[in-house]
């Protein structure tokens, strides 16, 4: 078969430029480098996995740049257009790599125009690269979706050759993939013979980003196996060295801070060169870098790096990280992805991975050499941490891999493409469909579904159909449709792309507390979520950018803050900073907690923990779910431990609520973490279960799926903010008008009014269709939830205890601490008029 | 001053308001009742607002209007009020009376029937609605009371209006919720806007700043009762 035979192919010696400069340097082209040039050459579409500092930005380019070598020197008349299209998902990496690749280029003196285009690009030089184009072009997938909506798109990716597409791991499992994979499918439909070089990290399912680079049959039924592109794999290096925290202190039952081992990690950094820190959220980030500068005896340099710093700010810490002038740097995702900081010899990670993939990453950080081991340590912040800690250690020394699968692609994003493809020229459905379908997310897309998707951008999709005089896309004599006004152009380039923000709003740093109304000046120090702002009151203090900040006011947009000498501010809480635990981590924990034999790698007052959890109570085994019941001052509690995740226990614990309150219970209020969640409330539930009224089996039933889930989405916030997400990205409203920016607060308003409005008279609509597919995978973790309810059926283990149980301290500890989930509602109001009521009367 | 009564109408406790010293009701449908003169007041229908968007390509769902008129409906029958006032900005734009499907204008013709209805001009909709009933007033008084569009920028006494869209944030429990709001201080009140699609502006911006020459309170719309809330405890956003 032709697959096997190109993965044995043998590649041609290198062209003279690229061996002598190989040869200058003492070096050899790493058989992989040459693996994946063969299969490029050969014309095959290929896939190279390789973990980090193993060559792979070099290989990805080595075909294209001797292929450009190789090509004759006159151009011919008319010039050429780009010869290779590079796509990363971070616009610093496509500046990193053209920097990093110009290098070698201008060394072997080869013949190569190589540019960058991203939205920071000025228009006069993107216009420039519109008249000339480069050889190569490196970009975001947002700048490919915008140059393939040109009109002039067919030609200037009429030479085109190749397209290489980095971290597509990460990539793929967002709605930035979906947009991507149907720029991917016009470019092969505009160049067939187009080869497609992925880069990936190490993942779990191979086949899905093969799947992802060539195109589907778009005949149907699809058949039963994809087609999948060619496979490079190059096996990890020196297998790396990572540990967990060994600290005399004691390890807390709850909380995610782990500030009992800063000491220890303090020492860590002060006997390591360059340490990355890495945290789960930004908020813990700012926490920990404020409680390693207390202890900071030794002024060692230590910086803060996270997505809501100014980035001026970051970009000074990545500097002074890669000129060796920091010895460890707190922070977040953001420094997760491919770019290459300096020498850093030590990860640390605080607070549990979540996800074996995840950390995989983080650990290719530290030594960016193959063949060199990482050095790594892992910091559990609690007990059920240290768990969750040891199976991320198992599973990176097995080499599994849990990145998430890939979903079927998003119909907001098909919306928004669509409309593009409009932009760029006049589109036959049929033909449109057949090249959607060829995209690996969108392949199992039926027909009906696409015609509704079409129609939506059209006329809005409604079955009123009283906007067809207003249509932004109509259907012309000749079969084809076209865009109604050159408007309809403006406004899609406008609005192009995936990424919505949640509404941020500027911390500026003033020095007066009286100058909030003429607040000008001041440093801008970055960016905060608005929703943690609205909850707070001026006076109150909260940690950003490393500093105590004092919340002045609101002037504007902006958040004026001064500084403080309080010592215990409020820490911030920002949205989505956090991971859920991943699956596989899930099952790791799960059989741990089931094998008695597996505790002797745990620390002694963990596994004493769990040894006096199987005496008071059970350990369930590992496909079991364990529920307890007990009483606990007035109050009656249930707690369930399914660790599917902090989102999915969410919803589990507002849907139990719900039920347990029907069943007249009078639950009052539920705590959800990674692992376990508590319900409580009035009534006494362990006698309810005990009398069958309801069943421990009835109440974990999958039915909660349906009508109380609906209920519930109905008026849900998280539903609203998603739903937000999808009107943004499918153009139903638009992120900024022609000449004047909507801020992000007044978007907000007017899509939950129109949620509201829609579901209630067109509840079967294409966007909240959209919206109810993201909230299964998304915020509300539903997927989950199902296969959970799936899993346990039959096999829920119920403890009726009479006092709380170990294993539930971690969870029964949370509350009060981790906000209730949920919406404030009519209460916030009843007590806030209440206050007005005893102000009233005098004795408030 | 806030007083709390039962209403034999309405489901929660009323939240009467007054304004130089007539009282009046505010409902949690966001609508004023006044019962000495049996009239109802809304402000900012904005009907038609999906539509005027959709013209200028952005297809909001074609079911503001029809889902704002029978909002307006179930008040129109509970209260059977004599004299209707829509205070402005009652259509989103000029044309907007002229865009309604057949259905809706069937709606709102029957909803006028047997009352007086004012249309008091707004700044989006300064010209009477094409086509329909109703006395079409830069401003309307009754007694001490003065119905208008846009509040005057300084103190006025006895005066009702909207356009503003007032809204409050009510903090507590380390949350806060967000509500459209009645807003007054004894001497003039502003409405929240009605429209299914009218948003809502806080208090605390700059716009509110200088209308009230006393400390004001917002009246929040709650499920089934207003709630009068001090300035002291709303936020900003």
């Amino acid at each position: 078969m032709s697959l096997r035979r190109a993965s044995r192919a043998v590649a041609p010696p290198l062209p003279a430029p690229f061996a002598d400069w190989f040869a200058a340097r003492g070096w050899a082209p790493r058989p992989h480098q040459l693996e994946l040039l063969a299969k490029t050459q050969a014309g095959h579409s290929t896939l190279l996995i390789a973990p980090t500092g193993a060559g792979k930005t070099l290989a990805g380019f080595l075909p294209s740049l001797i292929a450009l070598h190789e090509r004759p020197k006159k151009a011919p008349i008319g010039g050429r257009g780009i010869h290779t299209l590079y796509i990363s998902p971070l616009k610093a990496l496509a500046v990193d790599i053209a920097r990093n690749l110009g290098g070698p280029v201008a060394e072997m003196g080869l013949p190569v125009r190589l540019e960058t285009r991203t939205g920071d690009t000025p228009v006069h030089k993107r216009q420039r690269q519109k008249l000339k184009p480069p050889d190569i072009l490196l970009t975001t997938p947002e700048q490919a979706a915008l140059l393939l909506s040109a009109p002039d798109a067919e030609r200037f990716f009429a030479d085109l050759d190749t397209v290489i597409l980095d971290e597509l791991h990460s990539l793929v499992v967002s709605k930035r993939g979906d947009l991507l994979s149907l720029d991917l499918a016009r470019l092969r439909t505009l160049r067939p013979g187009l080869k497609a070089i992925g880069l990936s990290a190490t993942v779990a399912e191979p086949d899905d980003l093969r799947g992802w680079l060539v195109g589907q049959s778009p005949d149907k039924p699809a058949p039963e196996k994809p087609a999948l592109s060619d496979l490079v794999v190059v096996r990890g290096g020196a297998k790396p060295d990572i540990s967990i925290l060994a600290s005399d202190e004691r390890v807390p039952w709850a909380g995610h801070s782990a500030r009992y081992a800063f000491a220890d990690i303090y020492d860590r950094i002060a006997t390591h060169q360059l340490a990355l820190l890495f945290v789960n959220t930004r908020s813990q980030a700012e926490m920990v870098f404020q409680e390693l500068w207390r202890i900071n005896n030794r002024d060692l340099p230590i910086a803060l790096h996270h997505g809501s710093l100014d980035a001026t700010q970051r970009r000074k810490v990545e500097a002074a990280m890669a000129a060796g002038q920091l010895r460890a740097v707190v922070c977040t995702s953001t420094l997760d992805l491919g770019i290459d900081w300096g020498d850093v010899d030590l990860v640390i990670n605080i607070g549990a991975p979540k996800g074996a993939s995840r950390l995989a990453q983080r650990i290719g950080r530290a030594n960016h050499r193959l063949d060199e081991p990482s050095k790594a340590i892992l910091v559990p912040a609690n007990r059920f941490e240290v768990m969750e800690c040891q199976a991320a250690l198992d599973a990176n020394y097995l080499g599994a891999q849990d990145t998430p699968a890939i979903r079927p692609g998003a119909l907001d994003v098909l919306a928004q493409h669509i409309l593009g493809m409009a932009c760029a020229r006049p589109f036959d459905a049929d033909a449109l469909y057949r090249e959607t379908i060829s995209a690996y997310p969108y392949r199992g897309l039926d027909r009906e579904t696409f015609d509704k998707a079409v129609d939506f951008v059209a006329t809005g999709g409604y079955a009123l159909r009283t906007y067809e005089r207003f249509a932004r896309i109509r259907k012309g004599p000749d079969g084809l449709w076209r865009i109604t006004h050159p408007r309809v152009a403006q406004q899609y380039r406008l609005n192009v792309g995936t990424i919505i923000e949640a509404p941020l709003l500027n911390v500026r740093l003033t020095r007066s507390r009286r100058a909030v109304v003429a607040a000008r000046g001041g440093r801008v120090l970055g960016k905060i979520e608005e929703s943690f702002i609205e909850a707070l009151a001026p006076g109150d203090t909260f940690l950003f950018a490393g500093l105590i900040l004092r919340f002045e006011g609101l002037f504007e947009n902006e958040v004026i803050a001064t500084r403080t000498a309080d010592d215990t501010p409020k820490i911030p809480i920002y949205a989505g900073g956090k991971f859920p635990l991943s699956t596989y981590l899930a099952a790791g924990v799960r059989a741990m907690l089931a094998d008695e034999g597996k505790w002797t790698v745990l620390p002694d007052q963990v596994s004493d923990w769990l040894r006096i959890q199987k005496e008071r109570s059970v350990l369930p085994r590992a496909d079991q779910l364990l529920v307890e019941t007990f009483p606990r001052g007035n109050r009656h509690y249930l707690v369930a431990y399914p660790f599917e995740g902090r989102l999915a226990h969410q919803t589990l614990g507002m849907l139990l609520t719900r039920r347990l309150e029907r069943a007249r219970l009078r639950p009052t209020g539920f705590v959800a973490t990674d692992y376990s969640l508590g319900v409580w409330g009035l009534g006494d539930l362990g006698q309810a279960f005990a009398d069958g009224k309801p069943t421990i089996a009835e109440l974990f039933d999958e039915d909660m799926l349906g009508d109380d889930l609906d209920a519930w989405m109905a008026e849900s916030y998280l539903l609203k903010r998603m739903f937000r997400n999808c009107a943004l990205i499918s153009g139903l409203i638009e992120k900024r008008h022609p000449g004047k920016e909507k801020s992000g607060r007044q978007v907000t308003v007017s899509s939950d009014l129109i949620y509201d409005v829609l579901r209630k008279h067109e509840p079967d609509h294409i966007l909240i269709k959209a919206t109810w597919a993201d909230a299964s995978s998304g915020l509300l973790d539903i997927g989950r939830v199902s296969d959970m309810l799936a899993r346990i059926k039959g096999r829920i283990v119920l403890k009726r205890l009479d006092r709380i149980s170990p294993l539930a301290v971690p969870v029964m500890l949370e509350i009060g601490k981790e906000s209730i989930v949920g919406e404030a509602h009519e209460d916030v109001l009843r007590e806030a008029a209440d206050d007005l009521v005893r102000d009233a009367m005098g004795n408030g | 001053m806030a007083e709390a009564a039962q209403h034999l109408s309405g489901t929660g406790p009323a939240t009467l308001i007054g304004v130089q010293g007539t009282v009046l009701e505010a409902l949690p449908e966001g609508a004023l009742w006044w019962e000495g003169e049996r009239l109802l007041a809304v402000a900012d229908l904005h009907l038609e607002k999906g539509s005027s968007f959709a013209r200028r390509g952005q297809m909001l769902p074609p079911y503001d209007t029809v889902e704002t008129l029978s909002r307006l409906a179930l008040l129109i029958r509970r209260f059977n009020p004599a004299t209707v006032v829509a205070l402005g900005d009652s259509f989103h734009d000029d044309g907007g009376a002229g865009r309604m499907t057949p259905r809706d204008r069937a709606a709102l013709v029957d909803l006028q029937r047997g009352r007086n209805w004012i249309w008091i001009a707004g700044n989006h909709d300064p010209k009477a609605p094409a086509g329909l009933d109703g006395d079409c007033l830069d401003m309307l008084t009754l007694g001490s009371i003065r119905f208008r569009h846009e509040p005057s920028a300084t103190p006025s006494d006895g005066e009702i209006a909207g356009h503003l869209h007032p809204a409050a944030r009510v903090a507590g429990r380390g949350k806060s919720v967000r509500r459209p709001c009645f807003v007054g201080d004894g001497t003039r009140l502003v409405l929240p806007a009605f429209g299914a699609y009218a948003g809502g502006l806080n208090v605390l911006d700059r716009a509110f700043a200088g209308l009230f020459a006393r400390p004001f309170r917002a009246f929040v719309l709650g499920k089934d009762r207003v709630y009068a809330v001090a300035r002291t405890v709303l936020r900003h956003g």
